[in-house]
């Protein structure tokens, strides 16, 4: 299969389908997430991608059946390996004997968070959350580092909109109706995690999704004079500063790194303070690094457009 | 009451894959795709009433914009791209 | 009472299903581009609509009406558009709509240029 366009838009519905596979065993956190990330922003940005690549793979002038060949020994011996593993979903099985029981039984009482994810992700585990978080970030420096934008090209282009997009009246006053309930869904989300599906990840994305929404119908320029890139890249170090900021503060109130019980005159009520801040650190994280790649893939494209004119 | 409007739900949404895999020209594909996702909405709330956690709506909403602005973004690359769009493709 | 939402909501949700399918029939046999997007698109939104309204009754007063409305208002705007856009690109990028086979009235025949 050469076209690309095709291969992105059947891997936009295996995330679909991963995330209804999902939602039937019952982790909707999880569904949530590959939903929103995988079917959506994955999606856009692959195909702001393929705008600057081109649509068509190159032909290979070599059969590649030696990779074929490794790829099917290594899955074979993988799924010949999880022939041992215990029965799935049965209640002896080691994964449900040490660790989930003690978070599943003491969560209510320790943190006092009806949705034992959040607690599990923000709190139990807050140290690999604060690792995810600068995974995100540092692909969001990478991205800045490689796709370095010019001062000359930046000052030609402040005022101008393509012309095709003039012509789109229809989306764009829809475009402009449904901005502002993506956005506030996007924070109805991200507070709410502690009570049902959410959290930080999740309101990022979709977060991004709306504002992507309104620079792919606006254009660019409109696109970065609301979020200025200086503005996005200072966002998204802050994030991550938010979050180890509560670590440090931990820390200096006596307590261990990222140890919520001390910020306040009752553990819970710390433990609430923390999982707030923390999960906002994550949010804002993961929407300026989201928007500011996609305005770096399409800065690319339109680049071209402007200095061919 | 439920199991009926899944069941038809289930049918529509085979139709659309058949439709996406056949239909000629692109256009076809990305409607057929974009009703998918409508029914993939529907097909969410009403498990989520015939399951009884309220929780799902979330996603309901989530998925529906996902399904939007991912057919604003296609249509939005075929603009750019331009000529080979109406291409027959078998 | 009980049974008069139970009663609304059958018959709403059957009505939508109905729609449902038909449309996808629809997409599933026209001929042409054009048609498909008339018919999948419309009977799509009205049967979202009609489904959507059909689970209302169901729910009781609280937070999962208003997020089904939300899901309403926003499916009917979204679909609309959506197929709105798509038409506009299809047309912008030469796709023709599949005309009237035979002699119209000055005597000149019609072109097929787009066929399933």
């Amino acid at each position: 299969m050469k076209d690309l366009f095709a291969v992105v838009m059947l891997t936009g519905i295996y995330s679909l389908l991963t995330a209804s596979l999902f939602l039937d065993l019952d982790a909707v956190d999880v569904a949530f997430t590959e939903a929103s990330v995988g079917a959506g922003i994955s999606t856009l940005l692959m195909l702001a991608t393929l705008k600057l690549v081109g649509r068509f793979e190159r032909h290979t002038r070599y059969k590649p059946a030696l990779a074929l060949g490794v790829v099917l020994v290594t899955g074979s011996l993988l799924v010949y390996g999880t022939l041992d593993m215990p029965h799935f979903g049965s209640a002896d099985a080691p994964v449900h004997q040490h660790v989930a029981p003690r978070y599943l039984n003491d969560s209510m009482a320790e943190i006092g968070v009806p949705n034992v994810v959040t607690s599990v992700l923000a709190s139990y585990r807050g140290y690999d959350t604060l690792g995810e978080i600068l995974v995100v970030f540092t692909a969001g420096i990478g991205v800045i580092s490689l796709l370095r934008v010019s001062r000359r090209t930046k000052k030609d282009s402040r005022k101008k909109v393509p012309v095709d997009m003039q012509q789109q009246i229809i989306l764009r006053i829809v475009a402009k109706m449904m901005l502002p309930p993506i956005l506030i869904f996007a924070l109805y989300v991200q507070f709410h995690g502690d009570y049902g599906p959410g959290g930080g990840f999740q309101a990022g994305v979709i977060f991004a999704a709306g504002i992507i929404l309104y620079t792919m119908l606006f254009g660019l320029s409109s696109g970065q004079r609301v979020f200025k890139p200086v503005v996005l890249e200072l966002l998204s170090a802050l994030g991550i500063l938010l979050y180890a900021g509560v670590g440090v503060a931990c820390l200096l109130l006596g307590g261990n790194f990222l140890e919520y019980n001390v910020l306040r005159h009752d553990p819970v009520h710390g433990q609430h303070l923390g999982i707030l801040l923390v999960e906002l650190g994550v949010g804002i994280t993961v929407a300026s690094v989201m928007i500011t790649i996609f305005f770096k893939f399409t800065w690319r494209t339109v680049k071209h457009k402007y200095k061919n004119e | 009451m439920f199991a009926l409007t899944v069941i038809t739900l289930l049918i529509v949404m085979a139709l659309a894959l058949a439709r996406a895999y056949l239909g000629p020209t692109l256009y076809d594909r990305i409607l057929a795709v974009n009703n998918f996702g409508t029914k993939t909405v529907l097909l969410i709330g009403v498990m989520d009433f015939l399951a009884g956690r309220p929780d799902f709506l979330d996603i309901a909403i989530t998925y529906a914009l996902i399904n939007f602005i991912s057919v604003i973004g296609v249509l939005r690359f075929f603009e750019y791209a331009g000529r080979n769009a109406t291409d027959r493709e078998g | 009472m009980e049974i008069l939402l139970d009663i609304l909501s059958w018959i709403f949700l059957v009505t939508g299903s109905f729609f449902c399918l038909t449309g996808a029939l629809g997409l599933f046999r026209f001929p042409d581009f054009f048609s498909r997007i008339h018919a999948a698109s419309l009977t799509d939104t009205l049967g979202a609509s009609l489904i959507l309204i059909g689970l209302m009754f169901q729910a009781g007063w609280g937070i999962v009406l208003a997020k089904l409305i939300m899901i309403l208002f926003f499916s009917i705007f979204a679909g609309m558009t959506a197929s709105h856009a798509m038409a506009k690109a299809a047309l912008k990028s030469g796709l023709q709509p599949l005309e009237f086979k035979g002699k119209n009235e000055q005597g000149q025949e019609g072109e097929q240029p787009s066929k399933p």
